[in-house]
C-alpha cells in the first residue's frame, strides 16, 4: 500500500520572458508525485530546470522574468498555483518549505540565529513568544547543533557552512512541514560535512515522516538517499524510475551517459566515457529530442519528433523512442 | 632520477589582523609539509575546504613564498628567487584554473588568449604565435574556427579547454591545476579529464592537481596526498591509499563520500563537528578533536610522520 500522496505535479511549464526576443521554457510539461515520507530525487545537469521546477512549487518566481504558463501544483489536494500570495505566505514554511545551497546566504545577516528562528514559529503557529523561543532552542538541539543556546545567540557569519546549513533545516523544520524541498543543501560543504547533513535529512525522513525533494546533481547523493529518481535535461523529464533500476538499467541514453561518467570511487579506473558535446542552450533548442544531438544512437526520426514521455511499467518512464520501440518488441 | 619539485618543510603563515595590546593573530596555513614529485607523474592533493591545498600550489608556483623551508623546482631553489629571477622559469610551470570565467580576459580574443604566454615568454613572430594557438586549439577539441570568437562564446567545459591550451602553449614541465573540474557539470568533467590525461602523454607533462573530489582524484593520479589544516595526514600511491588507507581522517574521508550505487551501503565513520580555526590550531595532532582514535598522547605530541614504506607516510601515533 503506497504512502499517502503529498505533492501532485501536473503538466508544469515554466516560461522567462527575454524581453523583445521573446521567451524560454525552462520547465516543459513536467509532472511527477511525492508521497508522504518518501525521498524524491530530481537530478540533471546545470540549467536543466530543476531548481526553476522547485521556485515554481514554491511560487517563488514572483520578481522574476519567470512565469508558469501552465499546469497544476496539487499539495495535499489543493492547488497552489491557484492560491493568492497571501495563502501562500501561510502554506510555505507550515505545508512545505525550502532549503537551498547557500545557507549563508539565505540566512538575515543582521539578525541573530534565534531571532529568525523565532520569527518563523510566530508568523506560523499561535505559540507564545516565549514557548517560540523554547521551541526555536529544541530545534536546534534537534538538527545536531552542539550548543543551542550560545549558536542562537550568535549571527550567521560567525557560523560554519555546515553549522548554517543545520540552522536552515531547524528553521525550515520549526512548524512540522509535510513536504520539504532542499535545492543542492550540501553542494557547497565539504564531503564530511555533507555526510553529517544528509544523516540529519534522513533521521527527519525517518522520524517524522517529512516527504523531501532532493535537488541534486551528485548521483552518489542520489544513490545514497533517494528511492525514486527523475532525471531531467533542457527542461524535460526524460527518465523516472526507482533508485535501483535507474542506476543498473538505466534506460535513456542520456542517463546512461550520466551514469557512466561519473567517477566512482575505488572503482580504479583512469578514462571515463563521456558525453559529446554540451547542454543545448535553452533559445536554441533543437527540434525532435533535446539529447539527439549529443545521442550516438539518434536516428533521423529523433531529430523530427519529440518523443513523449511513456510509462513503461514498475513505475518507469522513459523519453526515448528507441528505448519505447524496443518494449514494444519485447512485449 | 632526481625529482621535478621538492618540497622541503614549508611552513606559510598569513596575518589575520592586529587583536587587543597589538598582539598579531596568525592563520596558520601550511605547517611544516614536505613531499617529492617526479618527471611524468600526477601528483594530487586532497582535502576539505581550508586545509591549505590551494597555499600549496601557489607556494610551489612561487605566487606565494614561503615562511620557512624550501622549495626546488627543476634542480633550483625557487623559494630564494625574487620575481625577476622566477620569470623565465615561469614558462615551465603553468597553472591551470577553476574557474575558466574568471581567469580568461573578456575581451580578448581566443586565440589572442591562447597565443598571449608566447608573447611573454618566447621572441616568436605575431604570425607564428597565431599559428601555434590555432594549433593548439585543435589539441585540445576546440575547432580553429573558433579561434577569433571571445569567451563569453563558449560553455564552461569549452572555456576550460581554451585554459588549458592557454598553459600548454610555452610547453611548461610543470602545469598546476587548481580545482579544474569542479566547477563543470559530470558529463563536461569527464570530458576535461579525459583531455587531460591525453595531453599529459602527449606532451610529458607532470601534474600537481590540487581537488576535494577525493573520486575525481583517483581517477587521474598516481600519487596523492591528504591535507587536513595545513599539514599533510598521509602520502601514498593511489591505489595503496584508496585500498588501504592509514589515518583516521583518510578513512572517514574516503567513507564520507557518497558512491553512486544504491546497493553500497557503507559504514560510515561520521566524523564529528567542523575543522578547527586555523588561527587557534589545537595543541598535540591537529585532527585529535575529530578524531575517533584520539587518546592522550594525541592531545599533547604532534605525530611525525612515519614512512610505512612503498611510499606510504603517515602521520598519526596510532600506526
Amino acid at each position: 500500500m503506497p504512502e499517502e500522496l503529498l505533492l501532485d505535479v501536473r503538466r508544469l511549464r515554466t516560461e522567462f520572458s527575454q524581453g523583445k526576443k521573446g521567451s524560454v521554457v525552462a520547465v516543459n510539461d513536467v509532472s511527477f508525485q511525492i508521497h508522504k515520507g518518501e525521498i524524491l530525487g530530481l537530478v540533471g545537469e546545470s540549467g536543466c530546470g530543476k531548481s526553476v521546477t522547485a521556485l515554481s512549487i514554491m511560487s517563488l518566481l514572483k520578481d522574476t522574468p519567470g512565469k508558469i504558463t501552465g499546469g497544476e501544483v496539487y499539495l495535499e489536494g489543493k492547488n497552489l498555483l491557484e492560491c493568492s500570495e497571501e495563502e501562500m505566505r501561510k502554506i510555505r514554511g507550515e505545508n512545505v518549505s525550502m532549503i537551498f545551497q547557500e545557507a549563508m546566504s539565505s540566512l538575515n545577516p543582521a539578525m541573530r540565529v534565534s531571532a529568525q528562528l523565532v520569527e518563523a514559529i510566530l508568523l506560523h503557529t499561535d505559540k507564545t513568544r516565549r514557548e517560540a523561543e523554547e521551541h526555536a532552542l529544541k530545534m536546534l538541539a534537534q538538527v545536531g547543533i552542539p550548543d543551542p543556546a550560545r549558536v542562537g545567540r550568535s549571527y550567521p557569519h560567525q557560523l560554519s557552512g555546515g553549522m548554517s546549513q543545520r540552522v536552515m533545516i531547524a528553521m525550515a523544520m520549526s512548524c512540522d512541514p509535510h513536504l520539504l524541498i532542499a535545492d543542492e543543501p550540501t553542494t557547497a560543504l565539504d564531503v564530511t560535512i555533507q555526510a553529517q547533513i544528509l544523516d540529519l535529512m534522513r533521521k527527519i525522513q525517518r522520524e517524522i515522516h517529512t516527504g523531501i525533494l532532493l535537488i541534486t546533481h551528485d548521483l552518489g547523493v542520489v544513490a545514497e538517499m533517494c528511492s525514486r529518481v527523475i532525471v531531467m535535461y533542457a527542461g524535460r523529464i526524460v527518465e523516472e524510475a526507482p533508485v535501483q533500476m535507474l542506476f543498473y538499467e538505466p534506460m535513456h541514453p542520456y542517463t546512461k551517459g550520466l551514469i557512466a561518467s561519473v567517477p566512482k570511487l575505488g572503482s580504479g579506473v583512469t578514462s571515463l566515457p563521456s558525453i559529446p558535446g554540451s547542454v543545448p542552450d535553452l533559445s536554441m533548442m533543437p527540434p525532435g529530442c533535446k539529447f539527439a544531438p549529443r545521442c550516438r544512437y539518434a536516428q533521423d526520426r529523433c531529430r523530427e519528433e519529440e518523443p513523449p514521455l511513456a510509462e513503461l511499467g514498475g513505475g518507469r518512464k522513459c523519453r526515448c523512442v528507441l528505448v519505447q520501440d524496443k518494449e514494444a518488441t519485447v512485449q | 632520477m632526481s625529482p621535478l619539485v621538492q618540497v622541503k618543510n614549508v611552513t606559510k603563515t598569513f596575518s589575520a589582523g592586529k587583536k587587543l595590546l597589538g598582539k598579531k593573530s596568525v592563520v596558520h596555513a601550511v605547517n611544516r609539509i614536505s613531499f617529492d614529485m617526479v618527471q611524468g607523474e600526477t601528483f594530487s592533493i586532497v582535502g576539505e575546504s581550508g586545509c591549505g591545498k590551494s597555499t600549496t600550489a601557489r607556494l610551489v608556483n612561487h605566487l606565494l613564498t614561503p615562511d620557512s623551508g624550501e622549495i626546488w623546482f627543476d634542480g633550483k631553489q625557487i623559494s630564494a628567487m625574487n620575481e625577476n629571477q622566477m620569470r623565465p622559469l615561469r614558462a615551465d610551470m603553468q597553472m591551470i584554473f577553476q574557474d575558466p570565467n574568471g581567469s580568461l580576459n573578456p575581451r580578448m580574443r581566443v586565440e589572442d588568449l591562447v597565443a598571449e604566454p608566447l608573447l611573454v615568454h618566447t621572441g616568436l613572430s605575431a604570425d607564428e604565435r597565431l599559428r601555434q594557438a590555432r594549433e593548439l586549439l585543435e589539441i585540445v577539441g576546440l575547432s580553429a574556427k573558433h579561434a577569433r570568437r571571445y569567451p563569453h562564446e563558449f560553455s564552461g567545459g569549452q572555456r576550460q579547454r581554451i585554459g588549458i591550451a592557454r598553459a600548454l602553449t610555452v610547453r611548461p614541465k610543470l602545469i598546476i591545476a587548481d580545482e579544474p573540474v569542479s566547477s563543470l557539470d559530470v558529463s563536461i568533467q569527464a570530458q576535461v579529464l579525459n583531455l587531460m590525461q591525453r595531453l599529459q602523454a602527449e606532451f610529458q607533462l607532470t601534474y600537481l592537481f590540487i581537488s576535494h573530489d577525493l573520486s575525481v582524484v583517483e581517477m587521474i593520479s598516481d600519487r596523492i596526498a591528504v591535507m587536513y589544516l595545513g599539514c599533510i595526514a598521509e602520502i601514498a600511491p593511489k591505489a595503496e591509499l584508496y585500498r588501504n588507507p592509514r589515518h583516521p581522517y583518510t578513512q572517514a574521508l574516503l567513507s564520507a563520500v557518497p558512491v553512486p550505487d544504491p546497493a553500497v551501503k557503507r559504514e560510515r565513520v561520521l566524523l564529528q563537528g567542523d575543522i578547527p580555526s586555523a588561527v587557534h590550531l589545537p595543541e598535540g595532532c591537529l585532527f585529535h578533536a575529530r578524531c575517533p582514535l584520539c587518546t592522550d598522547i594525541c592531545r599533547r605530541q604532534v605525530p611525525e610522520p612515519q614512512d610505512l614504506g612503498g611510499g606510504h607516510v603517515v602521520a598519526c601515533h596510532h600506526i
